[in-house]
């Protein structure tokens, strides 16, 4: 390793998932057209409803405007300068052993801290890695089968269960639901599908770590949930990418499916690269996740911790179409440097007896925007229903913004919603106090920013919370001063 | 063990000391009394390094360094602790977890091991019965939602934990009934040895009668104007500041 780079690497410390793997890969030339998408197709040997259902989804896109509306100001995005298809060659197709694997890839996800084979692996954690376009390997697959759960890729779904993904996919989110979901639906390369049989308790976590490596690509990754009737399953899912100029775009779509009593858990650490210290590159995260209580007694929950990429543009919601049927949406947003983020979640109430909770903590540094944008509609049949909303900020520093864009319509008189907000700054007053103990600033500011966030680690999966205070602690290391 | 020389202080430009001088010898209790904005709590903010104290002139040598130069936690290392008279509130950080930081950061500082999780226990539970904190107020945020008393009764139990060498109370029997001031003297009296020291911030004369210094000053204009024992005290309560400022102003 030469000198120079490892004074880079001092430079850019503080995103540790910076790493670029050398790995031979198999990457479609830039640019989008009705070919790019026979091509994805073809290469994951596709049965033709899938590609019909592609080309719609496209042709429909040619007819959309990417949104505006949320409070971020970002660069034009040329879609045809993106690679819409890159996999590592040795890849290899369709299901595969860890043996199979690159050890290169297998090494990737140890650095990340993923370790993949299934002895060293976290304890009661089954994963799909994700690289690029492509599942590279799904761990304890067998011991899930056992208890009836299925966890594969969603390519090999395709193939394996068709019925269930004919079904599914697209359901909670309409290729014609936005701009983003709509270029997914044509260009989704893989990702992750689950489904647990009526009445199973999934007997491990269950989660899916997303990495973007090759240059001037793009990660369109499709996630697709399936809790029968009474199943419980929780998922989680981790995401980094190398330190790169130029910014990539993460055009996600995650569809959760709750049927009569069941639960889903999901939760997310999202640690994209965020672009460096004067706001140049790092990866556009412009996903749509929504979750379909569908069931009577049905629950979704969703988790995330945001702390990475340039924007974030994002808003896991619920339908909550079956009578009593629970919606939770619990996120801790970081924006610092010239990071940017405009999320939240939309609640729609239809049933009777439905209740959500959300719980919004923003913390902004540096130059970081947040904006937490929320939406709760109780619908007209929905008797009975409630809400309750806490959206807190928290400031540090006086360069930043905190910006608050809740949305309610209610329909029902017997409807209830309330909505708290508070602002705040890490005082200087606090500080002072921490110090005065002896706590030197940075770890004064972490503590206090854990204890800003805690209600929202509490319904983080034990490993996951640990994991999620320390990207806290590294994220905003020198965010005072 | 605590030296201040000539000690003058602007506060956004303003000068608050102006030209204090003070000796604190170890094991020593002074209190330093004074009419409101005399400077008392300048002085203790001064000694703890807060932000937005500017010392334009003098000195301040702790145990033979220079505390001026030194950041706010390095003074609590050195042994240094300023019980606040409004302690802040740390809304979600759990109390016992910001003691236990607390106390394993000064003992890094001070060059010690640090306390394992059930060591810490025994440790905590022994001080809380000291200042008689009910165990639940462990549990709870720090001071959030905590009554005045218990507020104070915390900053004692830091303070017993912490095991400074100079303590100063700045003001901490403001708002406490007579009971609870009962409890919070009683805990500070526990804390008295021949090597800790104690510089009393107070505006009534009530607390000395729990907590017996050795040394009264009156603050006054930013200076110390007069120094006595105990007595002071006593005339002070039955004559108030005027006469003292009066002799002051005629001198």
């Amino acid at each position: 390793m030469s000198t120079q780079r490892e004074l880079d690497d001092l430079v850019k410390a503080g995103y540790e998932a910076g790493f670029v793997t050398e790995v031979e890969s198999d990457t479609l030339p830039p640019g989008l057209n009705e070919d790019t998408i026979r091509f994805i197709s073809a290469k994951k040997k596709e049965p033709e409803w899938m590609l019909e259902y592609r080309l719609k989804a496209y042709r429909h896109w040619l007819t959309m405007e990417e949104p505006d509306w949320a409070h971020l100001k970002i660069d034009p995005i040329d879609y045809q300068a993106i690679s819409y298809y890159s996999a590592p060659k040795k890849a290899g197709e369709g299901p595969k052993s860890l043996d199979e694997v690159d050890p290169e890839l297998i090494e990737t996800y140890n650095k990340l801290g993923i370790p993949l084979e299934e002895q060293k692996a976290l304890a009661g954690v089954a994963v799909d890695a994700v690289f690029d376009s492509v599942s590279v390997a799904t761990t304890f697959r067998e011991e899930l089968a056992k208890a009836g759960v299925i966890f594969c890729s969603i390519s090999e779904a395709v193939h394996e269960y068709p019925e269930l993904v004919k079904k599914y996919l697209g359901s909670v989110v309409p290729h014609t639901d936005n701009f983003f979901a709509c270029l997914n639906a044509a260009v989704f390369s893989d990702g992750t599908f689950v489904y647990v049989p009526e009445g199973v308790r999934c007997p491990m976590e269950l989660s899916t770590y997303f990495r973007i490596n090759e240059a001037k690509t793009g990660q369109f990754e499709r996630t697709l949930i399936i809790a029968d009737k009474c199943a419980y399953v929780s998922y989680l899912e981790g995401c980094t990418a190398p330190m790169r100029d130029e910014n990539q775009l993460h055009a996600a779509v995650v569809e959760l499916i709750a049927l009569e009593d069941a639960k889903i858990k999901y939760s997310t650490v999202q640690n994209w690269y965020p672009g460096d210290e004067n706001g140049v590159g790092g990866i556009y995260n412009f996903v749509t996740k929504r979750g379909d209580c569908r069931g009577d007694r049905s629950h979704i929950s969703w988790t995330q911790v945001e702390t990475g990429s340039a924007i974030t543009w994002k808003y896991p919601s619920c339908i909550l179409q079956g009578d009593d049927s629970v919606g939770e949406f619990y996120s801790v947003a970081v924006t610092r440097g010239w990071q940017q983020a405009d999320t939240g979640t939309k609640m729609y109430h239809f049933g009777r007896n439905t209740r959500s909770t959300i719980v919004s903590k923003g913390i902004s540094a540096a130059h970081g925007q947040n904006a937490y944008r929320g939406l709760v509609r109780m619908g007209p049949k929905a008797e009975n229903a409630r809400n309750h909303t806490q959206c807190d900020s928290l400031l540090i520093g006086d360069q930043c913004g905190a910006h608050t864009f809740p949305y309610i319509e209610v329909r029902n008189p017997t409807a209830k919603v309330e909505h708290e907000a508070t602002t705040s700054k890490i005082s200087e007053d606090q500080l002072f106090y921490c110090r005065q103990r002896g706590l030197k600033e940075e770890d004064a500011v972490s503590m206090i920013v854990n204890g800003f966030c805690k209600e929202v680690f509490n319904e983080l999966p034990m490993e996951f919370a640990v994991e999620a205070r320390k990207l806290l602690n590294i994220t905003l290391e020198g965010a005072v001063g | 063990m605590l030296s201040i020389k000539n000690l003058h202080v602007n506060v956004e430009g303003k000068e608050i000391l102006r030209g204090l001088n003070l000796e604190i010898g170890k094991g020593e209790v002074h209190a330093i009394m004074g009419p409101n904005g005399s400077g008392k709590s300048t002085l203790s903010y001064v000694l703890a390094g807060r932000d937005g104290y500017e010392v334009t002139e003098g000195e301040v040598i702790f145990e033979g360094k220079n505390l001026l130069e030194m950041e706010p936690e390095e003074r609590a290392w050195a042994g240094v602790f300023l019980a606040m008279q409004y302690p802040v509130e740390l809304p979600g950080v759990n109390n016992m977890t910001f003691l236990r930081e607390a106390l394993n950061a000064v003992r890094k500082g001070r060059g010690e091991e640090e306390l394992d999780a059930v060591a810490f226990m025994k440790l905590i539970r022994e001080k809380a019965e000291l200042v008689k904190l009910p165990e639940k107020l462990l549990k709870r945020s720090v001071n959030a939602g905590f009554s005045g008393g218990e507020k104070k009764r915390n900053e004692i139990l830091q303070m017993a934990l912490l095991e400074p060498k100079l303590a100063i109370l700045d003001e901490t029997d403001s708002g406490l009934d007579i009971d609870a001031l009962r409890v919070v003297a009683e805990g500070v009296n526990s804390l008295r040895s021949p090597e800790r020291s104690f510089l009393v911030i107070t505006h009534y004369q009530r607390l000395l009668d729990y907590i017996e210094p050795d040394h009264v000053h009156v603050l006054a204009h930013g200076q110390i104007i007069r120094s006595g024992d105990k007595s002071l005290a006593l005339e002070l309560e039955e004559k108030g500041y005027g006469w003292i400022l009066e002799e002051e102003a005629a001198a």
